[in-house]
């Protein structure tokens, strides 16, 4: 079984995102991995594990830092790792779509899996993309997915815990919402033991694509509302808390 | 070319999303802006069409679409927008908006703007405001070209708006949908036999800033004190800390308690979805 997994660097949403002109300041802010490419990784290792096979990770580096994320792939199972050499900080995923897909194109994929979104898919997934570029279907919402030869027995989550059954004929794009195990730990001595010895290979970006969007405004959302922030000790705030719960009736 | 406005509407055991109303009221105001027409796509058998406040509504009524299929649904729509030329085609941001959005967007090479908040039209054209980067920024955009795709996070324009009684034109599928490689097998119910936070009138909900599973004691403990119950945000039922049966938010249950409590969650859209009626 042959299985790319795709993978998205983004701007990382822990702290407040700095903006400069009508985009963020990239210049300024931590690039991290997407959350869903973890559950795509380890959806992909546990396939690997139980049919055999090979598991290649493929992402676009945009700012010269994809490095530790492929590392990181490699020491929770991952055979092959690939960047394409974009510095690009503000590459859209139109085009890093593209860029992907001309990448995977020769290597007889099986399966694609990618993160069923990113917190940066302004003009949409990556995935679902690729799926059009190399004429492959899409299926998003994954919580599950089974090998059985040339087609997979793959689950597909809706809302408030209902789902459905799918078999899809390989080769297929996959949008991973969640690994059917949480993903797996990676110790650092074996990620700095793959930065020593593992090999990324690296891809110039080929294709062209774009959102076809043009920024007019970038800014932190308007407040519209009001909060009440309790300033205090924790004693205090939390005594306030019970005395505001116990005024509406609700302790 | 046309001015319309397309509603992707979606649909499940019979009933439609309160999205897909929701985006039939605002393409009613844009595509009055716009000089064209509010039209609400239904594609699948088994549910009546005759509920939109549209100006027309068609429905592709045919028995292999009954249930959602990525790849059928894709077809149907790529090759409609393709002969009805919208000038906007909007989708919902949800688990099943989303499986077709951007790959129509690949397809047809028209711009497709993702979490979309508003819509309005501007200089002939649209302006989206899109809520991005898990809430901490809205992005203004003007899609270029012909055609846009909008697909809008749920709860984003009032329901009533899109509810009507306009009736339905029934067509056929414009593709054979009969030779798929993506095939419906079975649904899968929800998982019961737990308790139904969608009925408790005080929920405690946790997420992954609590720090790690030994956590979840405390907000238990704190839950049994307010005689409340523990619900959490999608990234603590990954881990395995509770039962999916326990997750709010856009691929999980939509709560409306009178108090809800959220401890370590930091409050993305997709979270906000499923407690904004709280």
């Amino acid at each position: 079984m042959n299985i790319v997994v795709t993978i998205k660097h983004i701007p990382s949403i822990a702290d407040d995102l700095p903006v400069k002109g009508d985009n963020v300041d990239f210049d300024s802010v931590d690039f991290v991995l997407n959350e869903w490419d973890e559950h795509s990784i380890e959806q992909a290792v546990l396939i690997k594990e139980a049919v055999g096979g090979t598991v290649t990770v493929i992402g676009v580096d945009l700012i010269g830092e994809l490095d530790n994320a492929l590392h990181l792939a490699l020491a929770k199972g991952a055979d092959k790792v690939v960047k394409i050499t974009a510095d690009d900080p503000a590459a859209d995923s139109h085009m890093q779509a593209k860029w992907l897909s001309e990448a995977i194109k020769g290597m007889g994929a099986n399966m694609v899996f990618a993160g069923v979104q990113a917190s940066n898919d302004l003009d949409g997934q990556i995935g679902p993309m690729i799926a059009a570029y190399l004429d492959m279907p899409y299926i998003g919402g994954v919580s599950s997915v089974e090998a059985n030869g040339d087609s997979a027995t793959v689950n597909k989550e809706f809302a408030g815990g209902a789902g459905a059954k799918y078999s899809v004929s390989m080769p297929f794009v996959a949008g991973v919402q969640s690994a059917p195990k949480p993903p797996r730990y990676a110790p650092v001595s074996k990620v700095r033991q793959m930065a020593q010895s593992a090999t990324v290979e690296k891809v110039a970006p080929s294709g062209d694509a774009s959102s076809g969007l043009a920024f007019k405004k970038m800014a932190p959302p308007v407040v519209t509302g009001h909060a009440e922030m309790i300033e205090g000790s924790s004693k205090e705030v939390a005594a306030k808390i019970v005395e505001l719960l116990k005024s509406k009736g609700l302790a | 070319m046309s001015n319309d406005v397309f509603v992707i509407t979606e649909h499940m055991d019979g009933k439609f999303s309160d999205v897909s109303f929701e985006m039939v009221g605002k393409a009613k105001e844009l595509a009055s802006a716009l000089g064209g027409q509010a039209v609400a796509v239904v594609v699948g058998g088994g549910v009546s069409s005759n509920g939109f406040a549209s100006d027309s509504t068609i429905h592709i009524d045919d028995a292999a679409l009954s249930n959602f299929n990525p790849e059928a649904y894709g077809k149907v729509i790529e090759a409609l927008v393709k002969e009805k030329s919208p000038r906007v085609v909007m989708f919902g941001w949800t688990i099943t908006g989303m499986d077709v959005a951007a790959w129509l967007s690949a397809r047809t090479r028209a711009p497709l703007v993702a979490y979309a908040k508003d819509v309005r039209a501007e200089g002939g054209g649209i302006v989206v405001s899109s809520q991005v980067y898990g809430g901490k920024l809205m992005a203004e955009v003007a899609p270029e070209g012909d055609m846009a795709i909008v697909a809008c996070l749920a709860g984003s324009f009032p329901v009533e708006a899109g509810q009507g009684s306009t009736a339905a034109t029934t067509m056929t599928s414009p593709v054979d949908v009969g030779s798929l490689k993506v095939k419906f097998v079975e649904a899968i119910k929800p998982a019961g036999g737990d308790v139904d936070i969608t009925a408790q009138a005080k929920l405690v909900s946790i997420g992954r800033g609590i720090g790690g599973k030994e956590n979840v004691e405390l907000a238990e403990e704190l839950a049994k004190a307010l005689g409340a119950t523990v619900s959490a945000s999608r990234p603590v039922v990954d881990a395995g800390w509770l039962p999916r049966t326990r997750q709010v938010g856009k691929s999980g249950l939509k709560v409306k308690p009178k108090l809800y409590l959220m401890l370590g969650i930091s409050g993305a859209p997709e979270h906000l979805e499923g407690m904004k009626s709280a």
